[in-house]
């Protein structure tokens, strides 16, 4: 239990330190320093909970509730201030609302005691790992590129105490999320990421970061006005208060648990950037590129889709789960389609990042333990993908200057450490036999056995066909080497590497260990539920790894190729070429080769793709409510 | 698991010549379709063994790692398929191939087989959609994903899931690289964009990939045959006529706009797939 408490607080603490401590070398130490702590702990909560099975902590939780009560009412008025600052009367409307219905749920709970407030599971374990490691690592490159952003951006208050607290805050309030049985607590950390998020996007504090912000801020709120309501439920369904605590609330089944389900899960999908709620996380593109690495694949979005899993169960085979994976199924696809026609490198990975929990959430609605396991397979590949790009693609934008695809070309000769740790991070996304794919398949499997599952199926294949077009051809211009350009690749802070390289290091351990990873912690959790669990069968593991073992030695047949070749010039349609892609053009100018990638923008537009995808998403989410409406009727 | 690796061995040996040899007489057949005499029979074969005794020349020298690596995969996949493995692994590791295939086009660095390489992803995003559906099909006609066990189901599949059926004849135009459909290279040298993905490799590199083909085509046909498993001569026979279909739409048919191309293959995966597996879903 202290180790659970440990991981909540001393991130926490920490952030108190760095609000104070100024930009110094000191300060870059202790970040370091603590981020390593958590790393050993999160491990260490592996190595002690990994086969522990569920285990509940009784706390005395009272007193603390009370703290987390009085903070709320703290952060709603701050958040009022500023919504009132800069005449975002909608936001402190909702916030007002948001505030009312919580200080009204808890008068209808009166005050039996809670128990089991936090609790650990084996999938707490893969979330705490993905949440202490990989968002640990992303706190360490911040050293690095937070002292090239302030260069970058010399114009900017340096405001970087502020930036490193959040971070930490970030980190405990997510361990909060993982680690809470009580739903009140889940909500409040759940607040504070939303917090968080918002105070993140916003650093700059110019009029689009503010503008995004808020955006993010409103849309999330929306979602945690719809988790408040399930306190209402809870409150008007059994005052005792004992349905609070998620695992009888879960315990309790279908019957009883599908409206605050479908509410939690309305949160989830706003806080995992669903469509329509999906801008927000486009817009959060405008933060530092660290922050942009946690949002998407360690904290916030996970929040969401941990959620959904979560209450997976109660969805399993309803028409409510349906839905909510007819809403994942479609953001699938269509953020897919998007990601064809961006040239920008983050907002690439934005619309990935969409996609990717489109599907978790997908399956997480159909619920059946196949689905289930897909989806935290999902959620883990994802994250260690994921937050591989971001950070080397802000790598990549400091030395270059850029975040466009297009200004890429070549970066395997230019930055060929980078460009490497890039290449395992989108195969990693996309290629057999790497993480991803695999999850897609498992996905697929899952699909196979629900009721009307062929729509999804439909759904996956056409995505998965998107995302192969828009994946190979950002690994196009970085192997495209139109000449021997000068090495890039130097003044790379070791900050910045000594989270690159564990990263990399983690993602293809995550490829080659997926097995042991599904054994040792995704099925002990989904067979403890349903007492079943599904495997990809030992002889695709094989042969999986067999291909993971060809890809890792095709490229010694270099060795091979680069003896004894002629090299010629290129065929420009006959003109003389040089061997560095110029040509002759006309009236005798020697002219350079552009290339340029097909973005496809007629067929996969961003505005005309979200439009269809928020209408429809729209009209699921209205249908679920109607559903849940008719069912309360009867 | 003996049979199985003697499968895999035999594809791996007797593919290409099993290629080459409907190549050469989709040449014949085709030559005699325009009035001309044609070339002989093993013409594919010959041609390939010209390309390796010709001079090892690359414009860069990763692009024969890429189109190695292409070769290896593809051997892989059809290898795969033919010792009963599982059929959806089959179609990623044709992805992962063609992915490999894509990359060395875009190391070139060449206009030409910059423009194959962009269009050949188009072609691979128009085919994906169809793939995995056929493998969803397979499943449930049959209850498994293994092409061992598809392979030995006691009644022709093609019944349970003609449109299905449908759907992978006419993206076999596409994988076959024929007209209307040869956007991204075509089996004929210096038409309106040279030869495409092809554009940039000689002698041995387009010698790899000349096998390639040979290899994938030997590996589509085995999927068509796939449908009518359960009796063997009914599928060599309907292998037959399918491929002649091809070649009769190669002759006739001018090449379309990738939009035709992508649009047409989407919408009858589309269909296909919503209405057979649909279908059988309702059952």
């Amino acid at each position: 239990m202290e180790l659970l408490v440990f991981l909540i607080l001393f991130p926490a603490l920490a952030a108190l330190l760095f609000g104070v401590l100024p930009n110094s070398r000191l300060r870059d130490t202790i970040v370091v320093l603590v981020s390593a702590i958590i790393i050993a702990a999160s491990l260490y909560l592996f190595v002690l909970f990994a086969g522990a099975g569920t285990v509940y902590f009784d706390i005395d939780g009272g007193m603390i509730s009370q703290i987390m009560t009085g903070l709320e009412v703290i952060i709603s008025a701050g958040l009022l201030y500023l919504a009132a600052k800069y005449r975002q009367y909608l936001i402190a409307g909702l916030v007002v609302v948001q505030l009312g219905v919580v200080l009204y749920a808890e008068s209808l709970m009166h005050g039996t005691e809670a128990l089991n407030n936090l609790f650990i599971d084996p999938f707490s374990v893969i979330m705490a790992m993905i949440i202490g490691i990989i968002g640990s690592l992303i706190c360490i490159y911040s050293v690095g590129y937070m002292r090239d952003y302030h260069a970058h951006h010399a114009e900017m208050p340096d405001k970087r105490r502020w930036f490193f607290a959040l971070l930490f805050v970030f980190l405990a309030a997510m361990f909060g999320v993982v680690f809470s049985n009580n739903l009140f607590w889940l909500f409040f950390f759940w607040e504070v990421t939303t917090l968080c998020s918002f105070l993140l996007i916003g650093y700059s504090w110019d009029e689009q970061a503010r503008k995004n912000a808020f955006w993010a801020l409103l849309l999330n709120l929306v979602g945690g006005l719809g988790f408040a309501f399930t306190f209402v439920w809870v409150g008007l369904t059994d005052p005792s208060g004992s349905l609070i605590m998620m695992d009888s609330l879960l315990a309790a089944g279908p019957a009883v648990a599908m409206i605050p389900a479908a509410l939690i899960g309305f949160a989830g999908l706003t806080k995992a950037a669903q469509m329509p709620f999906s801008s927000w996380l486009v817009g959060a593109m405008i933060a530092p590129t660290p922050v942009s690495a946690l949002l998407h694949s360690s904290t916030m979005v996970k929040a969401g889709v941990y959620v959904i899993v979560r209450f997976a169960p109660v969805y399993d085979a309803s028409m409510v789960g349906y839905i909510i994976s007819l809403v994942g199924g479609v953001t699938f696809l269509l953020a897919s389609g998007i990601a064809i026609s961006q040239s920008n490198a983050k907002k690439v990975l934005a619309y990935s990042t969409i996609a990717n929990l489109g599907l978790v959430v997908a399956c997480a609605g159909i619920g059946t333990y196949a689905a289930v396991w897909a989806a935290i397979l999902l959620i883990v590949f994802h994250a260690v993908a994921k937050s591989l790009l971001f950070l080397s693609v802000g790598t990549v934008e400091h030395k270059i200057g850029s975040r466009d695809i297009e200004d890429m070309s070549g970066l395997i000769s230019r930055m060929p450490r980078i460009a490497l740790m890039m290449v395992i991070g989108i195969a990693g996304m996309f290629l057999a036999p790497f993480g991803m794919l695999i999850s897609k398949w498992a996905a697929l499997l899952a699909f196979l056995d629900a009721q009307f599952g062929f729509i999804l199926i439909l759904l996956l294949a056409f995505g998965s066909a998107v995302t192969v077009f828009f994946w190979t051809k950002w690994l196009g211009k970085l192997v495209a080497v139109a000449w021997k350009p000068e090495p890039l690749e130097v003044k790379i802070s070791t900050y910045e590497f000594s989270a690159l390289v564990p990263l990399t290091v983690l993602m293809v351990a995550v490829c080659i260990g997926f097995p042991l990873l599904s054994s040792e912690l995704v099925v002990p959790y989904v067979f403890a539920i349903y007492g079943m669990a599904a495997t990809l069968g030992q002889a695709n593991v094989t042969i999986m790894l067999m291909m993971i073992f060809m890809v890792l030695i095709m490229p010694l047949s270099l060795f091979h190729f680069r003896k004894d070749r002629k090299v010629l010039s290129h065929y420009v349609g006959g003109r003389p070429s040089t061997p560095d892609m110029h040509f002759k053009g006309s009236i005798g100018v020697q002219r350079p080769v552009a290339l340029g990638n097909y973005y496809l923008a007629d067929y996969f537009g961003e505005k005309r793709l979200s439009h269809i995808g928020n209408g429809l998403c729209i009209a699921f989410i209205a249908m679920i409510a109607v559903t849940l409406l008719m069912g309360a009727a009867i | 698991m003996i049979t199985e690796i003697i499968f895999a061995i035999g594809f791996v040996i007797f593919a290409p010549f099993i290629g080459a040899l409907i190549g050469g007489i989709d040449r014949k057949v085709t030559a005699r379709m325009q009035g001309r005499v044609g070339p002989p029979v093993l013409q594919p074969l010959y041609d390939v063994f010209k390309l390796f005794e010709k001079e090892k020349a690359v414009v860069r020298n990763e692009v024969n790692f890429y189109i190695f690596s292409y070769l290896v995969f593809v051997i892989f996949t059809g290898a795969l398929f033919f010792s009963g493995g599982d059929i959806l692994l089959v179609i990623f590791a044709l992805t992962l191939a063609h992915a490999f295939l894509i990359l060395g086009a875009y190391a070139a660095v060449s206009p030409y087989s910059h423009v194959g390489a962009e269009r050949e992803l188009l072609q691979l995003m128009a085919v994906e959609p169809m793939l995995i559906l056929t493998a969803t099909g397979f499943y449930m006609a049959t209850g498994s994903f293994a092409v061992k066990d598809i392979a030995l189901w006691p009644e022709p599949i093609v019944m349970t899931i003609p449109l299905i059926f449908v759907g992978i004849v006419y993206v076999l135009t596409i994988k076959l690289r024929k007209s209307p459909f040869d956007l991204a290279t075509s089996h004929h040298a210096h038409q309106e964009l040279v030869k495409g993905v092809t554009t940039e490799f000689a002698g041995p590199t387009l010698g790899m990939v000349e096998i390639a083909h040979l290899y994938e085509t030997v590996f589509f046909l085995g999927i068509i045959w796939l449908f009518f498993a359960s009796m063997p001569w009914v599928g060599v026979l309907a292998v037959i006529i399918v491929y002649f279909l091809e070649i009769l739409v190669d002759n006739t048919t001018t090449r379309v706009r990738w939009q035709v191309m992508l649009r047409s293959a989407w919408l009858v995966a589309l269909v296909a797939g919503a209405i057979n597996l649909g279908v059988l879903a309702l059952l």
